[in-house]
């Protein structure tokens, strides 16, 4: 019996320097079981809008709907307030939470676009034009050695 | 026997769905976009693929978190259009190669990818939007489709590696299945796109094309890519290309490049297209 091993064997990834590198990522969340665990009810919530029978329950009252899930004051506010960075900040997913965006009757790119430092007109330009550029939006620590650098520099000129 | 005859990648962003189902393909904005596909079409219809395996991923409308499988096989009759809180889209129904499919779910467990089997299920817009870019509205879809769904929203998500080497057992597991059949493999989601946060909208084009050069010929190098380079580069939901290497690691070896095509943007996406055929190494007489 001929075995096939496959590709080269390869050491394991650290899971904790694997986990910490997410956070070097600007204006970004990853979903990890972290952030999963702690949404959860956030996000089944978010998906109990599928059904036509709770988005009429919840449109008709909201905060009485929310009241049915185990969900902390804090998402509650922030669901009632669509604010959906604190949202994510909170354990949520934007597959989830894009259920109360349709539920709301807004197109996907503008509820996404009201998480980010424009107004919607402006937003959907940027992707006209060719989106955000990934220039200074990879890493959080280049960033910050890059303006120190640059400080330095205006230092010495002066 | 069975044989992978060709892969397609392709992005699943719902808003073509739209486009088609609202016949605004032609329009200014989604025309070029539509323009990339044409080629393609024409050429299904000549293939006339027997069977698709269709690597994809479910937007929270089959699974919700209750359950996350990582690599997800359906062995199902057929499958309806999901229901994504508008109404399901107005397509026909998904025909499954229950035969096909069970077979390949028995072989990957015994080649040790630990597959979950899905019986039952809707399939969103990541199954059907490709469908309609490749088929455009027939009546019914013209080839059996076996789904693949992998988990490309909870982290951690299978490596590239781990996708690729799936690929590959898929492949085995096709061509030990005793009845001639033309089967294609499609792996679909990104290109680059990012749907959340303060950096969400970014898109990276020349990532992209250095991703598209790599399914094609003899590299493997894209199955090395770790996760934080696909978050920094294409953003958060760039992470989708990971089920375009399953649909590379089927291919075998060397891939011939048949079409591409690439556009920026479609609603917060990089539209990317490829079309590649499997090259058999020539088996040189003793
Ligand atoms: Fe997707």
């Amino acid at each position: 019996m001929t075995i096939d091993k496959g590709a080269p064997a390869k050491a394991p990834l650290n899971i904790h320097e694997y986990l910490a590198e997410f956070d070097d990522i600007p204006g970004t969340r990853v979903y990890t079981a972290a952030r999963a665990r702690k949404g959860y009810h956030i996000n089944q919530f978010a998906m109990s809008l599928m059904k036509a029978e709770n988005r009429a329950r919840f449109k008709a009252d909201e905060r009485a709907y929310l009241d049915e899930w185990k969900i902390s004051e804090e998402a509650k506010q922030a669901l009632l307030a669509r604010d959906y960075n604190a949202l994510l900040d909170m354990g949520g997913n934007v597959y989830f939470l894009s259920k109360l965006f349709s539920s709301d009757g807004l197109p996907f790119a503008e509820a996404v676009s009201t998480m980010t430092d424009m107004t919607w007109p402006e937003y959907r330009q940027m992707m006209l034009d060719g989106g955000r550029s990934p220039e200074g939006n990879r890493s959080i620590k280049e960033n910050l050695a890059a303006a120190a650098a640059r400080a330095q520099e205006t230092g010495k000129d002066n | 026997m069975a044989r992978i005859t060709a892969g397609v990648g392709s992005s699943h962003v719902p808003l073509l769905g739209v486009a088609v189902d609202q016949g605004k393909s032609n329009d200014d904005y989604f025309g070029p976009i539509f323009a990339g596909y044409e080629w393609t079409r024409q050429w299904e219809k000549e293939q006339k693929p027997d069977v698709i395996i269709l690597v994809y991923n479910d937007h929270a409308s089959a699974f919700d978190m209750k359950i996350v499988p990582t690599f997800a096989i359906g062995c199902g009759e057929s499958y309806k259009p999901a229901d994504e809180g508008w109404g399901p889209r107005q397509v026909p129904d998904v025909e499954g190669h229950p035969d096909l499919a069970w077979h390949i779910a028995q072989s990957l467990i015994l080649d040790e990818f630990d597959m979950t089997i899905i019986n039952e299920m809707d399939v969103d817009h990541g199954l059907t939007v490709p469908l309609s870019m490749m088929f455009g509205q027939p009546e019914a879809w013209p080839a059996k489709i076996i789904p693949l769904a992998v988990n490309v929203v909870t982290y951690p998500v299978p490596s590239g590696n781990r996708c690729w080497a799936l690929g590959e057992a898929i492949k085995r597991a096709v061509e030990s299945f005793p009845e001639d059949l033309n089967v294609q493999i499609w792996g679909t989601g990104g290109m680059s796109h990012q749907l959340q946060g303060k950096r969400a909208g970014l898109l990276n084009r020349e990532w992209d094309n250095k991703f598209l050069d790599m399914l094609i010929g003899d590299t493997d190098a894209a199955r090395w890519i770790p996760h934080i380079e696909y978050l920094r580069e294409t953003g958060s939901e760039g992470i989708e290309m990971v089920m375009w290497l399953i649909m590379r690691g089927a291919l075998g070896e060397k891939t011939r490049l048949l079409h591409r095509h690439y556009h920026i943007p479609c609603s917060n996406t990089a539209i990317g297209h490829i079309v590649l055929e499997p090259v058999e190494e020539e088996t040189v007489p003793a």
